[in-house]
């Protein structure tokens, strides 16, 4: 025998801390594939008596059906992997509307809760306790059946100006087309912006060396606007518009907004920005009032006070539940299944589900696409988090 | 020798006190203020009176069909005709009575919890916990001690709503709790089996998940073994929440001190006895709060069983409004089941804020 005499022999025994995390962890493993292979065995039996064949050669096939609104050209003859992105982009474009508008109604609800005006904060807060407290398919519903379908017919459409049409129909709008201008256009803000970056360095490497201080948002402001607007000048309009007319019993040109897409986006950000605004009160609450003295103190006035001191230190504890806020609504649009506007869920697991008979590809593809989108903001909140995070001594 | 006197103060500056002065303080304090008062008014002036109107002044109370609505404002008379079916569904009538007096077992069960002296509360909430469902489920199913039985697809209305939001966080706190301590385990395999599990289910939408539970779930199960719809729904609904019990969970644990976990396996606790008599009693203290407000979330959320044809509370006006001979009723249905949810949600936000401040013990750092 080698061993030396303080170290006794090792025996695998149950009472040995490490034996039994081993054990459990080979129970667990061998539970969840055992589980696993459980339900795949099941369902590859099932499969088989029904006679469904499984695989994604269906994305291949001609889908056969009308989507009332496409963000990209689309006909009945188009597979059902174009439905597949449209349906994602749909979704992708109710998110987007729906986290501008939130976080714009979000912030103004959420600082007029803190209001010194009493009636202001007063009607924030009933805003705030009435929307979070109705279920988002509810105001979903409520807008779609209750408001849009019963409004007059195109005829009798409500008038904005001979621009803005508002019916059963959902929202004409002007449309605009591109005309001689446009490329110009665009160019000249990108002008505008490197323009403004440049004159933004400079002002601070100024600042920096003599202290002599430099009307930076002024300037730039003018820039902004002026440059564009010369290149309009001299190369024309960038963009004309072209009104919506009544023809018949519909309108004709113009871009329409259908009444889903409104009645989700408009339920969405009411609903969403009831949690954005207690977000940003209890943010800006977080930040002590000892800050604003102690700004105050050091001879700042209110606008650096307020842009350097307090929304830096308050949006370090908005942002990380913002995001959560952000993918809420994602998630939230799927509920679209419950008006029928074509975005990922109602119109991939819901008509295509329903005309393939692919449950389980189709189930697997929509719930990745979330995943996707929930793992990939996560991952981007996680890296923010770091950078952010109170450096404690 | 005379004594002098003081005069009695005067009274403040009439400025100063009473509802003037109030009025200048809070709502015209400078001319922004006073120009945001003024819009605030307008906003008030736009949308209370015609509400008024239209809900109360206006609305049609008394009726027994839509030919009784002859106002212009709301007709209240359909809720009041479908009041039945916004509560029960198609629970046959004559058994209704059952429904109530689960609800109110239900309410005469829970309320000596509430009562901050009642004796030994911990083995009475226990035995209420295990023994309540086996009663409500007797009640509600029927089937034996000569009820008849009612099917689940039957239920509906209130009732099934309040059915799969209860049912819901009842299965999935244990499940959550499970989850919460395997997420903070030391052992690489279990943690990540934990981990993908909740990330999983909190990444994916409600709707998706009831889609799969009631399109993949039959096909999961052995041929043969069949579930009703109200099952699969629920085990959906199950799974899912209690993702969001073990992050709820989580942070309880997270927030006890390290000492609480030393102290007590230098008492000589093993992992489960140290969990159950020091680290989670704590825990769960902690985050009973953050419960109610899952429990809130998912109350909202049970409308969603609308997806895959439950008939709860909103699917019942739903199905309502669209009868013809009720044309037009969608408004009304839709503002009493929003009130009714708003109720529910409203006195359950209230009643997670009393708790967060009667159970906190200066844990907060």
């Amino acid at each position: 025998m080698q061993n030396s005499i303080g170290a006794p022999k090792q025996r695998l025994s149950l009472s040995d801390p490490k034996v039994r995390a081993w054990l459990f962890q080979i129970i667990t493993i061998v539970a969840v594939v055992s589980m696993g292979w459980y339900l795949f065995d099941n369902t590859q039996t099932n499969l088989q008596h029904r006679g469904i064949t499984s695989g994604f050669d269906f994305l291949e096939r001609s889908a056969g059906f009308g989507i009332a609104q496409t963000l990209i050209d689309y006909t009945e003859s188009d597979s059902y992997a174009r439905v597949f992105v449209i349906g994602l982009l749909n979704t992708l474009l109710v998110t987007f509307i729906g986290v501008i508008l939130a976080t714009i109604l979000g912030f103004i609800v959420g600082v007029s809760r803190l209001s010194k005006n009493w009636i202001i904060a007063k009607l924030a807060t009933v805003y705030v306790e009435v929307f979070r407290n109705i279920p988002p398919l509810l105001q979903i519903l409520f807008w779609y059946f209750a408001v849009f379908l019963t409004m007059p017919g195109p005829r009798n459409s409500h008038n904005f100006g001979d621009t803005f049409f508002v019916s059963s129909r959902g929202l004409n709008m002007p449309a605009a087309l591109t005309a001689d201008g446009f490329w110009p256009f665009v160019a000249s803000i990108g002008v505008a912006i490197v323009a403004i970056v440049l004159m933004n360095r400079w002002a601070t490497q100024r600042f920096e060396a003599t202290g002599v201080p430099f009307h930076k948002f002024w300037v730039g402001l003018a820039l902004f606007l002026l440059i564009p607007a010369l290149c309009a000048l001299i190369f024309g309009t960038p963009l004309h518009w072209e009104l919506p007319k009544l023809q018949g019993f519909n309108f004709v040109g113009g871009w329409v907004l259908i009444p889903e897409l409104l009645a989700l986006t408009l339920a969405l950000t009411v609903y969403t920005a009831a949690f954005i605004a207690e977000i940003v009160r209890s943010g800006i609450k977080s930040v002590s009032h000892g800050q604003t003295e102690a700004a105050h103190s050091l001879g700042l006035r209110n606008g650096p006070t307020l842009r350097k001191v307090i929304i830096p230190q308050a949006l370090r504890v908005i942002i990380p539940p913002l995001t959560s806020q952000y993918l809420n609504l994602a998630k939230n649009s799927s509920l679209a299944a419950g008006i029928g506007y074509p975005e990922m869920v109602s119109l991939f697991a819901g008509t295509v589900l329903n005309q393939t008979g692919q449950a389980i590809e189709v189930i697997a593809i929509t719930m990745s696409v979330y995943l996707a989108i929930s793992i990939s903001i996560s991952l981007l909140m996680n890296w923010y988090n770091k950078r952010i995070a109170l450096i404690e001594r | 020798m005379s004594t002098h006197t003081f005069k009695p103060d005067m009274p403040p500056p009439s400025s100063s006190i009473g509802v003037v002065a109030w009025m200048r303080a809070n709502m015209f304090s400078n001319w922004l203020n006073s120009l945001l008062t003024l819009f605030a008014f307008y906003l008030i002036y736009l949308v209370v009176p015609p509400l008024l109107q239209w809900a109360v002044i206006d609305a049609n109370w008394v009726g027994t069909s839509q030919a009784d609505c002859t106002k212009e404002g709301a007709c209240w008379v359909f809720i009041q005709q479908r009041f039945g079916q916004f509560m029960y569904g198609y629970y046959p009538v004559d058994m209704r009575w059952r429904v109530d007096l689960t609800v109110w077992l239900a309410v005469i069960g829970v309320a000596p919890l509430f009562i901050s002296r009642f004796p030994r509360k911990a083995v009475y909430g226990l035995s209420f916990l295990v023994l309540y469902p086996i009663i409500a489920w007797c009640l509600l199913h029927g089937g034996v001690f000569g009820l008849t039985q009612v099917a689940t697809s039957q239920w509906g209305g209130l009732m099934l709503t309040l059915v799969i939001a209860t049912v819901g966080i009842a299965g999935a706190l244990p499940l959550g709790i499970i989850l919460a301590l395997g997420r903070r385990s030391n052992m690489p395999a279990i943690r990540v089996v934990c981990v993908t599990f909740i990330e999983f289910w909190r990444g994916v939408p409600l709707i998706t998940v009831l889609f799969m539970s009631s399109v993949m779930l039959p096909l999961f199960l052995p041929e043969g073994m069949n579930f009703d719809k109200l099952l699969r729904a629920l085990i959906g609904v199950i799974l899912f929440q209690s993702a969001y019990v073990a992050e709820v969970v989580r942070g309880g644990l997270q927030a006890i001190p390290k000492g609480q976990y030393e102290a007590a396996a230098a008492m000589g606790l093993g992992y489960w006895r140290s969990m159950g008599l020091v680290i989670l009693p704590q825990a769960l203290k902690l985050v009973i709060p953050g419960i109610v407000n899952t429990f809130i979330a998912l109350f909202k959320d049970t409308s969603l069983v609308i997806i895959i044809g439950l008939f709860d509370l909103l699917n019942s006006v739903k199905q309502a409004a669209a009868d013809p001979k009720w044309l037009g009723m969608a408004t009304e249905g839709y503002v009493f089941a929003a009130l009714v949810f708003w109720i529910f949600c409203f006195g359950m936000s209230r009643y997670s804020m009393h708790l967060e401040r009667k159970l906190d013990t200066g844990h907060k750092r």
